[in-house]
């Protein structure tokens, strides 16, 4: 027999998560378990320090306010698990609500609009995709492209901010679902929740997640082993380019309007969260589910900034700064004991 | 010399196309006036204008050269200018050249700081530059807003305002320093072995490090560079407009860093690297955003036509690109496997 | 043949730029044999599997699997017609699981989803047809490289696959593990598999091969039956003798007797590293050529690569000049006056897009740190003595090196250690792919180099040339440093042929 260096996990016929679900132990969960206790301990502080923290409606309201940077995690989340990087999803955000405003703005109906801005950051990530795979140009600097293109092309389209007055637009920023007296969510957290359901799904049961996934691991072995790495790699892009844009209608809700700056910087909103959400930045371990703890630890510092009021918004930047530090350092110490 | 002329070819003519452009629009472009002492008039303009970039990009083309990127860069200017505007803040008589000059010292000293801590994570933890200089980008503006106190701190210093604002000799003072900055870095590179070393290392890491260089102190050197240039882009910066603004300062500068470095030749992949070009690509992009000013479309749209530029020169690098457009005419010899 | 061979290669002819990497070959698998393919470095080993497995395409000759004429594009093709290859380095993803990495890209799915218990119960039975039971829903990268290798097997076998490939597998694995990966190998043959073996310890190759195809320098040499061939037989043919008439080298080198070597430079006590090469001692004096023979993959390069520093030993200590140097970077080894030359020039030796100038000064520069740059006229000096003295072709400092042809990118390299004035020069298979004139060249200069008090370490896959050129020759075979040969009349290839065959002798 051959001796197997690990100790020999007993032989799991218990069952986890149903039984079927393929179970990873050890290093693989240490950093969502490690962003799952921060949350907690976030939340313990909150709660302890500031009144009406402990409102049900605080918890919710950091998911009512973080919808968008959910859906463009969740993109992103799926980019860097094959080991890549999208700069593009705030220019991509900006994009789409300025062709949104301008068109509706235009009198376009709402039912040509939507489809119509959701195919635009789709087809700008499968351009990205196709020149990152077809002509091996660095992700880094194929996205930096993508993001001064949309960026410059939405200021071409109108520099100022432009307020949406679209009655379907209206309804469904306006739309909640309600849990009681005050207890509500928006429209947008449903969307982002979906889309978060749909990604877990795909990434733990699908083909295309697992090739995500083996890509990140090696993608020359992946190569060898007969899958469709280029495929996939452009399909990941495309998804972050709609992830992106499906941001972008959400963030539209919530703001009413379409302006050629939303969104600067939210590329590093997003790829924080998934870092902090543990997963590794070069690809192939990690899960949505670390990405929603990674966007929920982002909300909740906003939230404990506002409730202590004397805390300024750029302490914000710099405990993120922190975090991501502690992720990244961590990120390195798990990655070296498992080799 | 036949090689470099050939390398600096397009970048060259690309900057004389968009100063050519502008005479359409304005007759005056190429008139320098001397009025008070001082030299006025669009070119001397884009001197001015260009120096924060082209102290960046300098900084940036050291750490390309090793294979490396330096995103933080935008993130030091703000903390520099905060710092400085700050200490001249608290200064008894900021009109003071000795005190002024010191405030500025410490600037540059915490920017120093600032590449340590980058070179650190790059060449000592063994961190993605990428990633590495990420994490200072987004705490950098923060610890800059915390410097300020989330204000926009308004100075009035004689002293300081010369170094973005002033002029000698008839010449822009933040011209001067930028091209001293320049001299300095060629010579550095150039006068030294540095130059060598580090094209070295960004050219094969492994035989470099068995050919007995010392990589990782060279990695470490570059982010110090880097971050000191950056720190005295944002003392221009601030100086200029007399106060410190942690969210405008140094805001997309990283990127516009990184395509002056493209344009002006110098290769992502690391090795080969060229000052001349970097700043060539620098004065390029700040002619091509006045340029948009005079011909009165918006400065943002420049954006556009940045990102053509990235997507053609990233493919005319990209050797498969070659291979698939041209043929066997545009690949290399192709290795020779054991 | 009576047989019917499962696969056939007729020849088979691979050209890249400026090198026959195989010419007019011939190969062929017969159903449940196990196939070796055996030749030194270069002979066009690997060349020929991945032709054979679409990763290179042909410029000459047929592939025949089974009666029908192939030719693929791709591996998935070779895999899909039954060709699988498992590979030196596992070629599986680390972070996932092990039924995981079996199964993916076939995973049993309905509608679309994967089904996990499946998978894992498949991965489980595949896994004991190799008697390997272990949790399959674990990360492969928590097993050893050997299970990790058998899981890559059972990936192989599980595409139904009627030739199985095995590059050098069994290079990371220890003794018990061989044998249980041998088991899995005759079971395999004994089903009715073709395997190709590539393996470079000829005690496993005699051991389980059934026959065996020789290559060199990408030339078939013959096809045998492994009882028919003695080792020692064998290795002759892998090595060959030396057919090109060289100069011969002035056997003066050889006239500098023990007595003369006296003062030792180099001494290495039971230096080792585990998994590159077992404790050895050995002792380099003052101009002395000392020789590393032994097969690919026998532990020369790594013996190199602990006394320059380049890898750090785990075991033992190395004295310089009779005192402990704590040598643990090739920095700290060129201040002891040590010097080493890669056997890989394009990778970790000459650096492409720098010139011919800069590539020699490097070393000399890394030395003299980056504050003090060599004068130009000093660098220009320099670098057209050596030039000159090594005739480097084309004569022009300022020709990005890459440009050059390996015979003169190999002298730019030693021209970059010379310049340094060593002690001692460690030299790794500087002959390797260049061709006879440069060859003798670079021989001569070892021999005068010698001559002038400098110490020679050198490593190479033929014998004749240290034969030539050695006075002290240190035979390796299996990672292993098995015997220490003063040359002299009564040594010659065969001698040393012999103790690569079959261990130490004395």
């Amino acid at each position: 027999m051959i001796d197997v260096t690990t100790p020999p996990a007993p032989q799991k016929n218990r069952p986890f998560l149903g039984g079927r679900r393929v179970y990873r132990p050890n290093a693989k969960h240490v950093p969502v378990l490690a962003t799952l206790a921060l949350l907690i301990v976030m939340y313990s502080i909150g709660v302890y320090n500031y009144d009406g923290f402990s409102d049900t409606q605080v918890l919710l309201n950091v998911f009512v306010d973080n919808a968008f940077l959910l859906v463009v995690a969740v993109g992103m989340t799926f980019v860097i698990l094959t080991g890549g990087i999208d700069l593009s999803v705030g220019a991509v955000i900006a994009l789409t609500t300025t062709v949104a405003a301008t068109l509706l703005a235009a009198g376009w109906p709402a039912g040509v609009v939507l489809p119509l801005v959701l195919l635009i950051g789709t087809v700008l990530g499968l351009g990205m995709g196709a020149v990152i795979h077809f002509f091996k140009v660095e992700p880094f600097i194929a996205t930096l492209a993508g993001m001064f293109l949309a960026r410059g092309l939405s200021l071409l389209i109108d520099r100022n901010s432009i307020p949406i007055t679209n009655d379907f637009w209206t309804q469904m920023a306006q739309k909640r679902f309600r849990f009681g007296e005050g207890i509500f969510i928006s429209l947008n957290v449903v969307i982002a929740l979906i889309v978060v359901l749909i990604a877990a799904l795909v990434l733990a049961w699908n083909r295309f997640g697992r090739n995500v996934y083996a890509i990140g691991g090696n993608a020359d072995s992946a190569l060898l082993m007969g899958l469709p790495v280029g495929r996939t790699r452009i399909a990941v892009y495309t998804l972050s380019g709609f992830c992106a844009s499906l941001g972008g209608v959400l963030y539209s809700f919530y703001t009413s309007s379409g302006y050629s700056l939303h969104g600067q910087g939210l590329e590093l909103d997003a790829i924080a969260a998934v870092v902090i959400g543990g997963v590794l930045l070069t690809g192939g371990s990690g899960y949505v589910l670390g990405t929603v703890l990674g966007v929920l630890v982002l909300g909740l510092i906003q939230t404990i900034i506002a409730f202590q009021g004397d805390l300024n918004s750029w302490w914000t930047r710099i405990v993120v700064g922190v975090l991501l530090f502690a992720f990244i350092v961590l990120q390195r110490l798990v990655t070296r004991k498992a080799k | 010399m036949t090689i470099l002329r050939h390398r600096l070819f397009w970048p060259i003519a690309v900057l004389v196309v968009l100063l050519l452009s502008n005479l359409i629009f304005s007759n005056n472009f190429f008139k320098v006036t001397l009025l008070d002492g001082h030299l006025y008039g669009s070119l001397i303009d884009i001197l001015r204008r260009s120096a924060p970039l082209v102290l960046v990009a300098l900084g940036m083309t050291l750490v390309i050269a090793t294979g490396g990127i330096d995103l933080s860069v935008g993130s030091v200017m703000a903390i520099s200018g905060a710092l400085a505007c700050l200490l001249i803040g608290d200064l008894s008589n900021p009109d003071a050249v000795g005190p002024v000059l010191l405030v500025v010292v410490a600037a540059i000293a915490l920017c120093v700081v600032a590449g340590l801590w980058n070179g650190f994570l790059v060449a000592v933890l063994g961190i993605q530059p990428i990633i590495a200089t990420l994490i200072l980008m987004v705490a950098g503006r923060g610890v800059a807003q915390l410097i300020t106190d989330g204000q926009i701190l308004n100075v009035h210093s004689s002293p300081y305002r010369v170094i973005g604002a002033g002029y000698f000799l008839a010449v822009p003072v933040s011209f001067l320093i930028a091209a001293v900055a320049v001299a300095l870095t060629v010579a550095l590179t150039r006068r030294t072995a540095l130059g060598l070393l580090l094209e070295s290392v960004g050219g094969s890491p492994t035989a470099s490090r068995l050919a007995g260089i010392r990589s990782r102190r060279i990695t470490v050197m570059v982010y110090v560079c880097a971050a000191a240039f950056a720190g005295v882009a944002g003392l221009i910066y601030s100086s200029d407009i007399s106060s410190a603004d942690s969210n405008a300062a140094g805001n997309l500068i990283e990127l516009n860093a990184i395509l002056a470095v493209v344009l002006g030749g110098t290769a992502l992949t690391g090795g080969r690297f060229s000052i001349a070009g970097s700043v060539l690509g620098a004065v390029i992009i700040t002619t091509l955003d006045i340029t948009a000013v005079s011909v009165g479309v918006p400065v943002e749209t420049t954006l556009l036509f940045k990102a053509i530029v990235v997507i053609i020169l990233c493919l005319a690098q990209s050797a498969t690109f070659r291979a698939k457009v041209f043929g066997r005419f545009g690949t290399r010899r192709a290795e020779v496997p054991a | 043949m009576a047989e019917q061979a499962v696969l056939r290669m007729t020849g088979i002819k691979k050209i890249f730029p400026g090198v026959v990497a195989l010419d007019g070959v011939d190969f062929r698998l017969l159903p449940g044999e196990i196939h070796a393919l055996m030749g030194e470095n270069g002979a066009g080993k690997s060349t020929l599997i991945k032709v054979l497995t679409g990763v290179y395409g042909i410029d000459g000759g047929e592939i025949h699997l089974g009666d029908a004429p192939v030719l693929f594009t791709g591996p998935l093709q070779a895999q899909q017609a039954g060709i699988s290859t498992v590979y030196q380095e596992v070629n599986l993803c680390p972070n996932l699981s092990v039924a995981e990495n079996i199964f993916i890209g076939r995973e049993p799915r309905r509608f679309g989803r994967i089904q996990w218990s499946e998978m894992r119960r498949r991965a489980h039975g595949l896994l004991a047809r190799l008697d390997l039971d272990i949790d399959v829903s674990a990360q492969l990268d928590s097993f050893s490289l050997a299970i990790q290798q058998m899981v890559a097997i059972a990936r192989a076998i599980d595409i139904q696959a009627r030739v199985l490939i095995l590059d050098e597998p069994t290079s990371s694995l220890d003794a018990s593990e061989v044998d249980q990966l041998f088991a899995v190998m005759r079971r395999l043959r004994d089903d009715g598999v073709a395997i190709l073996f590539v393996s470079h310890f000829l005690d496993q190759v005699y051991e389980i091969a059934d026959r065996m195809t020789v290559l060199r320098n990408g030339g078939l040499i013959g096809e045998f039956r492994t009882a028919e061939l003695p080792q020692m037989q064998l290795v002759a043919k892998m090595i060959g003798k030396e057919l090109e008439a060289l100069e011969k080298i002035e056997e003066q080198t050889k006239d500098v007797t023990v007595a003369e070597r006296r003062t030792p430079i180099l001494e290495a006590r039971e230096l080792g590293r585990t998994g590159a090469i077992a404790p050895f001692n050995l002792t380099i004096h003052q101009g002395e050529v000392v020789g590393l023979a032994g097969l690919l993959g026998s532990g020369r390069t790594e013996l190199a690569r602990l006394l320059f520093g380049a890898d750090r030993p785990d075991h033992g200590e190395l004295l310089v000049d009779g005192k402990a140097a704590a040598i643990k970077a090739p920095r700290d080894a060129m201040a002891n006056g040590i010097a080493f030359s890669s056997e890989n020039r394009r990778t970790e030796g000459i650096i492409g897009e720098l010139t011919v100038r800069e590539n020699i000064i490097l070393a000399l520069q890394a030395a003299r740190g980056w504050t003090r740059p060599i004068p130009r006229r000093r660098q220009d000096e320099l670098v057209d003595k050596y030039i000159k003295a090594l005739q480097i072709r084309p004569a022009d400092p300022e020709r990005q090196v890459r440009d050059l042809s390996g015979g003169n990118q190999q002298k730019v390299l030693l021209a970059r250690w010379l310049i340094v004035e060593p002690r001692l020069l460690i030299i790794d298979e500087p002959t390797r792919g260049i061709d006879v004139g440069a060859k003798a060249e670079i021989q001569r200069l070892v021999a005068q180099l010698a001559d002038g008090g400098m110490a020679v370490l050198f490593v190479s896959a033929e014998l004749e040339e240290v034969l030539r050129l050695s006075h002290k020759i240190e035979v390796l075979r299996d990672r292993r440093l098995v015997e220490e040969l003063e040359n002299g009349d009564d040594v010659d290839a065969d001698r040393i042929m012999q103790t690569i065959a079959s261990g130490a002798t004395s």
